[in-house]
């Protein structure tokens, strides 16, 4: 920062330091001879300058680990993680080429500096950052201490066990820092810029640069991946090399005790595509497995519901152009368009349908169709497609299945386990405490597992894209694909059309999202069953709440009924005149 | 709203928690032990600020599961046990003590006052005062082994006076263990609490060796002192031992008035009336006539023959005499609405008359007295007897037919 002289070959004044310790010049990346020779207290996230200055790293040479910054950890988390997806199917291209310039670029962006490289990355070492303002300016060392126990926030991950609690505390503000060399900075960054690394941010990167590929993954499914394990997240850090030694703040960082949720992966993203300054992105096309209409197929069959209603959704989707490939295809930094949630989309579309067609309101979907049917033919089993879809028979097959599923899916929440053999230790002076009761847990894991009959810890399923699946083969009748739609619906002027005229708005007025977050508030208890139902088993499939898709259904059916919408409120507006 | 449906660390072991409680409510142990696998993992994270801990929790679970799993041995439930009482400090003394009683149950009387022994020499800084409780419990039960040892020697002492022996050696051993169990069981009882059975022992012991006046006073103290709880049993060690010691009838009685206040359908009921009705007093005459009919009250005793042979015996008795009816009238008045269809139904005429001939006429009595001979009860109980030609049973006839009037003037 004390450099001032301008650049022999560009003239401009921006420096930053390189690894060897010499000015170059950012602009051009004229390298100088000139060093630095004074050791500069500015430069705090420059760990070199750090462990010269503050000399609080003695402890760290003699355990066998060496020096290394957060942001390595959350490259290696990364690459991790882009390999499984790889090994998912995914086009490996998206690991040398689309990850890595993404990660790059947001290093650059966020002004993250580190010294070593890890072994064997491919990735360079990018250029020393000069000082980052913000960061408080007396760097001396009380204040650095006064810094670690202002961001020591009582810690989930003390492991503390009730045997210690009863002997002295340890007294956390002097003795706990972190394995890592700016760990500590790190949180208490975190809390002033909302786009520090987290683990979460990580889903986020996969999910961009998944995005980019316009690989078949939905973010949905891309989050179940990650709590079925196929996607490293929990624990990835066992995967650190030996000499990345974690401990103190690092656990706050890298251990994770809860699983992601949709929103906060989702939202990160698109923050983040606007930080790194990315240009519109791919576009999304017909052809796309993230448009709507090749969405809806797939949930359609995921739903055992008949093909035929794929005609509707498209028209759907095609009347309110959300279709268009403006409309899907996301340009970061534009807040004016809707982020699209494909996946949550495409399934708010099947209800708007189900809705159109069955009307659902917990009646006519029961009732009338049945009635209607069983009066016009006694012949099931029409010549042209399979027999005539109904709704009831349809609900009793999908519940049962459903509530297997949930049942086993509950199960295995209950029974997850969060651990793993690598030990954690906040501080060493409770390392052999922490070995000690890992000790005892692997005992009673034996002693008790041993006793829980043939019943062996399963191992994980095959990942699979489709969590239910219905077979035409099966004789029982409970697959509905082949089923008809004629029974509900009529021809007029050539166009088939719903029997059903009715249809009953979610919400006649949109929340503003900005506000309070939604653009509805879903309670059970004020819509129908069958409403509840539909919005459940998608909320099952995507493992989301069902309160997303309720505010997707309702963006949706503003849009469709717009024109009678406005015309409402310009009645009503006149009126009020 | 996003954070509430996060699924994490916490909330997933809750479930787990939830899943273990359904299957041990269910006794389905291999579906808890699945559970509990999974559920130990809790121990690693800090629950300070937790009610009951995962370790507490992991230690009653655990105990459970191990005690009533069929592939579970008594190895490794005490394995278990072992590495529990290193889990937490503060709860030390508790595992302790409960492992002990498992093994008690189990049978293993060594093995417990060995672990009793243990526990007892344990000192961990303050937590020795604080867990001061334990230890007098453990103590107790120290003493309460130590009493089972002398009860053995005893007898062996007693068989071997009985074959002419005398045994200086078993003596002196008996001896040891009354030392030992005394003082134990003395420190226990002095604090409010339950402790029948170390009262029961001690008062064995001072009894054997003479000590009659400890041994009143520490019954005293159990059954009158505020400080302890309300406690039935206390009162019938008191008139147990009041008996033993052949004591006048008049503290036998105020020992049992207040077992009869509070548990009328006392066993001891019986014995109660019995003295009550032979006094002297008219009070206390009217005191058995109130105590047998409220056992009376109690479906426990509706086929107990001494029980009604009491009441039948006092009722006679009375309308013999003539006197006092009204003490029958005021018995009977709140119990006419109730006590026909619960002790004198023809369907329980029938079923006693079958079962037990004894039962029903002492019933019959008592019902054609308090109900007229035209009462279901009596009659057909009356008429079976007198076709059976069972003399009694004429006699019973007679009796009732001839106080016939009584009846009129009690319902009325």
């Amino acid at each position: 920062r004390d450099f001032n002289e301008r650049c022999a070959q560009c003239s401009e004044v921006n420096w930053g330091l390189t690894d060897g310790g010499r000015f170059y010049c950012r602009s051009c990346h004229n390298v100088t001879e000139r060093t630095r020779e004074v050791v500069n207290t500015d430069f705090i996230t420059n760990s070199r300058v750090q462990t010269i200055s503050k000399g609080l790293r003695k402890q760290e040479k003699n355990d066998g680990g060496s020096e290394w910054y957060i942001c390595e950890g959350f490259q290696l988390v990364l690459k991790k993680q882009v390999e499984a997806l790889e090994a998912l199917g995914v086009c490996p291209q998206m690991k040398d080429e689309i990850l890595c310039n993404f990660w790059r670029c947001y290093l650059q962006k966020s002004k993250q500096a580190y010294c070593k490289r890890p072994a064997g990355e491919a990735v360079k070492a990018l250029s020393v950052c000069e000082s980052s303002t913000d960061v408080d300016s007396d760097p001396e060392r009380p204040s650095l201490l006064h810094l670690l126990s202002l961001s020591e926030s009582e810690g989930d991950l003390q492991t503390d066990c009730s045997f210690a609690s009863s002997v002295s505390k340890v007294s956390e503000s002097t003795s706990v820092y972190s394995g890592s060399v700016d760990g500590s900075l790190y949180l208490m960054k975190n809390q002033k810029e909302k786009l520090c690394m987290t683990m979460p941010m990580t889903l986020s990167f996969c999910y961009m640069a998944l995005l980019w590929m316009r690989e078949p993954i939905t973010l949905s499914e891309l989050l179940r991946y990650v709590v079925e394990g196929h996607i490293p997240y929990l624990n990835v850090f066992q995967h650190f090399p030996e000499k990345m030694k974690l401990c103190g703040h690092d656990l706050k960082i890298f251990c994770v005790e809860s699983w992601p949720v949709y929103e906060e992966v989702f939202n990160k993203m698109h923050e983040l595509a606007a930080f790194l300054d990315l240009p519109r992105f791919p576009a999304i096309t017909e052809s796309c497995f993230l448009h709507p209409d090749m969405l809806c197929m797939k949930y359609l069959m995921e739903a055992n519901l008949p093909d035929e209603l794929h005609n509707w959704t498209c028209r759907v989707v095609k009347k309110i152009g959300i279709g268009e490939v403006d409309f899907l295809t996301l340009t970061p930094g534009n807040k004016s368009t809707r982020k699209v949630k494909y996946d949550v989309l495409a399934a708010a579309v099947i209800v708007v349908v189900l809705k159109l067609l069955f009307l659902l309101d917990d009646h006519y979907e029961c009732f009338s169709v049945i009635s209607f049917i069983s009066s016009q033919t006694k012949v099931y089993i029409s010549y042209s497609g399979g027999p005539y879809f109904e709704f009831k028979k349809w609900y009793e097959v999908v519940k049962h299945s459903l509530d297997v599923e949930q049942k086993k899916l509950d199960e295995e929440r209950a029974k997850y386990l969060w651990r793993c053999e690598k030990p954690l230790f906040y501080s060493v002076k409770n390392k052999s405490k922490v070995l000690k009761r890992r000790q005892m847990v692997v005992n009673l894991q034996n002693q008790f597992g041993k006793l829980s009959g043939s019943v062996q810890r399963a191992k994980k399923p095959n990942p699979s894209s489709f969590q239910l699946s219905w077979s035409e083969e099966n004789t029982d009748g409970s697959c509905f694909h082949g089923h008809s739609l004629k029974g509900i619906l009529q021809e007029k002027c050539g166009l088939l059309t719903a029997m059903n005229p009715d249809y009953w708005l979610c919400t006649v007025k949109l929340c503003n999202e900005k506000l309070c977050g939604h653009l509805a508030h879903y309670r059970e208890v004020e819509f129908p069953q069958s409403y509840h139902f539909v919005l459940g088993l998608f909320s099952f499939l995507l493992r989301i709440q069902p309160s997303y898709i309720h505010d997707e259904v309702c963006m949706i059916e503003h849009k469709l009924f717009y024109k009678k919408l406005y015309k409402k409120l310009k009645y009503n507006a006149v009126l009020r005149k | 709203s996003s954070s509430e449906h996060k699924l994490n660390f916490k909330k997933s072991k809750e479930a787990c928690l939830s899943y273990i409680q359904d299957a041990l409510l269910q006794k389905q142990w291999k579906r808890a032990a699945e559970f509990l696998t999974c559920y130990v993992e809790s121990l690693e994270k800090d629950y300070s600020r937790e009610h009951i801990g995962p370790s507490e929790m992991i230690w009653r679970i655990g105990t459970e599961i191990l005690w009533h799993h069929s592939q579970s041995s008594m190895k490794e439930f005490n394995c278990f046990m072992e590495q529990m009482k290193t889990l937490g400090v503060k709860r030390y003394l508790k595992v302790c003590l409960e492992h002990v009683f498992h093994l008690l149950c189990d049978g293993q009387i060594d093995e417990a006052y060995q672990n009793l022994s243990l526990a007892e020499s344990w000192r961990f800084g303050e937590q020795t005062a604080i867990q001061d409780k334990e230890m007098k419990l453990i103590q107790a039960y120290r003493g309460l082994l130590d009493y089972y040892s002398w009860s053995k020697q005893k007898n062996i002492l007693l068989e071997h006076s009985e074959d002419g022996f005398s045994d200086l050696a078993v003596e002196q051993e008996m001896h040891g263990y009354f030392r030992k169990a005394a003082v134990n069981l003395k420190e226990i009882i002095k604090i409010p609490g339950v402790w029948d059975i170390f009262v029961k022992c001690y008062v064995d012991l001072l009894e054997f060796y003479g000590d009659h006046n400890e041994a009143r006073q520490v019954l005293n103290e159990y059954a009158y002192n505020s400080k302890f709880p309300a406690n039935p049993n206390a009162h019938v060690y008191l008139y147990q031992f009041l008996k033993r010691q052949g004591e006048s009838k008049k503290s036998l009685i105020s020992a049992l008035k207040i077992l009869h206040d509070i548990v009328p359908s006392h066993e001891l009921m019986i014995d109660f009336n019995t003295m009550l009705q032979k006094s002297k007093k008219r009070k206390k005459r009217r005191l058995g006539l109130e105590v047998i009919f409220a056992a009376l009250d109690y479906a426990g005793w509706k086929e107990n023959t001494k029980a009604w042979s009491c009441l039948a015996k006092q009722v006679k008795q009375i309308v013999i005499s003539e006197k006092h009816l009204d003490w029958i009238k005021q018995e009977w008045s709140s119990r006419k609405d109730w006590w026909p269809a619960f002790h004198f139904s023809r369907y329980l005429a029938k079923r006693n008359w079958q079962e037990n001939k004894s039962l029903s006429y002492e019933k019959a009595l008592v019902a054609g007295i308090l109900l007229g001979k035209g009462c279901k009860y009596f009659k057909y109980v009356s008429h079976q007897g007198c076709k059976a030609q069972l003399k009694r049973f004429r006699m019973l006839k007679k009796f009732v037919n001839r106080h016939s009037p009584v009846y009129l003037r009690i319902s009325g």
